[in-house]
């Protein structure tokens, strides 16, 4: 137990979070071997921010989903929908049992968000460059029906390569909306990515300084954060929310695969499913001892 | 004797969606740049602060009405039937009509009175492309009487509807104790020599056909079919009933719109034959409306002449 605070936070609160984290790790993990389907790449290098979202940032009640003053949040990259569920159902959202449910037929955990499914996801995705604009709305709404509320939205950096993502870049700046907050995942990696001399022969979906440089020029605040770093995480979140009459964004730099050692780094993990021994091996990663159902029902 | 000209139905929008405002504080008008077009500069006049520039950015503006129809709001949708459908079509896919979210889609600039503008403006397939969208209801006023009336309705709805409107004035097929209900056709015209069967504002044009045809001894039945989803397969099996001839008129394309749709009604539930005047897979290039109209054969004389040889053919 520690007195002192880093960063105006707890420490022992920044090691909860740490927890929280790699417990949506795991749950990730299990929920795509169990499904032999899924990304893994995405959702294990949004863990921790997802993990200090959710338990932290964030004013919500999982027991009551629909509550009309809670800040909102949208995964843009909808194809990381299993860190999102890992993180909801570790908040009390649903049971964590139902993971297992994840991309099954009948699940309300479809392989990309549906909000008419799933109390407590506030919007549908999976189209990347969408979400972004809904959450625009959220904010724009929020400010017309006189609402505290925050709208935060999570982007891929591959996912910054669409068109809509920059026109609500352009538009968002114009009404002021300091309570939109974009976080993009900063990973570095796409799911194939543009032949050249980076890692496994592909190059990062933007050059260093892109992002930074372009969401400066269409007049955003822009925040830049080890995107693994809990106590930098919080800082800046808790930054991000002290408006300045505009829309902030989050520059989040994060490892593909994060956590997951023979994942790290390596594009093919954005969708790859997990063998027996590799499952395994990303258990002991984790820190974690094997289930012993071994996790796989199959 | 022709139908009189009522009023643009660009200018009821503006006008209809800024009195239902007055009433409605959830009421909002988002606008792709074109508002001095659509006529949403109509409402912006009365309602500064609900009246949203999005620019030009539709992809964007279909997505921020998504967002904001989740925090209460009811936003209405002002650009063209070309930037409003096929250039949003995947946010209006996965963002409103799968969520069902309460946006109200009612572009102006359907079918071919676009100021001549040409193919990249003229959507030739925008009923089929909306009626097939799982959760889309589509709208398709005849005239300025009926389209207060649809955008009266579009606001009391309960989640996503597609109401398209056209820029220019257009013939008045109704007076005002017509009563817009979804999802009902009506009958605008009794005969018993032929059925007509037509949408938006080739209606009234449909309805100057079958007076010409009258004059040759052929009594058109005529059937306005407003709701192309859900369609009212009651009022189209009667009217298919009425003569056993069946004729689709509309300033569309012929595939999956209204004939596509009467084909589709009348194979399943009373095998009838269906000849489909319209659009037929073709780019509209620009010209004036009358021009267009005498082009694309569906002025009322260029539509009598088509049924006529239709019905002589037997």
């Amino acid at each position: 137990m520690t007195e002192s605070p880093v960063g105006g936070v707890h420490a022992d609160e920044i090691t909860r979070l740490q927890e929280v984290a790699r417990q949506i790790r795991l749950e990730v993990i299990k929920a795509v071997y169990h499904a032999r389907a899924g990304h893994l790449g995405g959702p294990l290098s949004a863990a921790d921010v997802l993990a200090a979202l959710y338990f932290h940032v964030m004013r919500i009640r999982p027991d009551e989903p629909a509550w009309p003053d809670r800040d909102r949040f949208v995964l843009s990259k909808g194809h990381s929908s299993i860190g999102l569920y890992a993180a909801m159902a570790l908040r009390g959202y649903f049971p964590v049992q139902e993971l297992a449910t994840f991309d099954a037929a009948h699940s309300r955990l479809q392989g990309h968000p549906d909000m008419t499914r799933l109390p407590g996801l506030d919007m549908s995705t999976g189209s990347l460059g969408m979400g972004i604009s809904a959450g625009m709305g959220m904010a724009l709404g929020a400010r017309l029906t006189g609402h505290d509320v925050r709208a935060y939205v999570m982007l891929g950096d591959g996912e910054c390569q669409e068109g809509e993502v920059w026109e609500a870049a352009m538009a968002a700046p114009r009404y002021a909306l300091d309570n939109l907050i974009v976080i993009v995942d900063h990973n570095k990696l796409q799911q194939y990515g543009w032949p050249g001399d980076g890692p496994d022969g592909r190059i990062p979906p933007q050059v260093p300084g892109e992002l930074v440089a372009k969401w400066t020029a269409f007049g955003w605040r822009v925040l830049e954060v080890n995107g693994h770093d809990m106590a930098d995480i919080l800082r800046v979140l808790e930054e991000a929310a002290r408006g300045d009459g505009r829309p902030t964004a989050v520059i989040a730099h994060t490892i593909k695969g994060k956590g997951v050692s023979f994942m790290e780094g390596h594009y093919f993990w954005h969708t790859r499913t997990i063998k027996p021994e590799e499952f395994a091996m990303a258990m002991a990663d984790l820190g974690e001892p094997l289930p012993a159902t071994d996790g796989d029902a199959r | 004797m022709t139908l009189p000209m009522g009023r643009p139905m660009r200018e009821i929008f503006g006008e209809t969606v800024a009195a239902i405002a007055d009433d409605d504080p959830r009421v909002v008008m988002l606008d792709g740049d074109v508002g001095s077009s659509t006529r949403a500069d109509i409402f912006e006049k009365a309602h500064p602060d609900r009246y949203l520039q999005m620019g030009i950015a539709e992809q964007n503006m279909l997505g921020v009405a998504a967002g904001m129809a989740t925090m209460g709001l009811i936003p209405f949708i002002s650009t063209f039937v070309s930037f409003a459908v096929v250039r949003p079509l995947d946010q209006i896919r996965v963002l409103i009509a799968q969520t069902g979210l309460n946006v109200k889609i009612t572009p102006g600039y359907a079918g071919l009175f676009t100021g001549q503008t040409g193919m990249s403006h003229i959507i030739v397939d925008d009923m089929s492309i909306m009626r097939a969208m799982p959760g889309m209801v589509t709208v398709s006023p005849a005239d300025d009487v009926e389209a207060a009336q649809a955008l009266r309705w579009a606001a009391a709805y309960e989640g996503p509807c597609y109401v398209r409107l056209v820029r220019d004035a257009t013939q008045r097929l109704f007076d005002g104790t017509y009563q817009f209900v979804l999802g009902k056709a009506v009958v605008v015209r009794e005969g018993r020599d032929v059925t007509l069967i037509s949408t938006g504002t080739q209606t009234p044009r449909t309805v100057d056909a079958a007076e010409l045809l009258a004059a040759d001894g052929i009594e058109a039945h005529v059937l306005h079919v407003p709701t192309l989803k859900p369609i009212d397969v009651p009022a189209i099996v009667a009217a298919a009933e009425r003569t056993g001839q069946v004729i689709t008129v509309e300033e569309h394309s012929v595939i999956g719109g209204l004939g596509g749709a009467v084909a589709e009604v009348l194979s399943e539930h009373r095998p009838t034959r269906v000849h489909r005047i319209g659009l037929q897979d073709v780019y509209v290039e620009s010209g004036t409306n009358d021009d267009l109209l005498d082009i694309y054969r569906l002025s009322a004389a260029r539509v009598a002449e088509q049924v006529r040889a239709l019905v002589g053919a037997g």
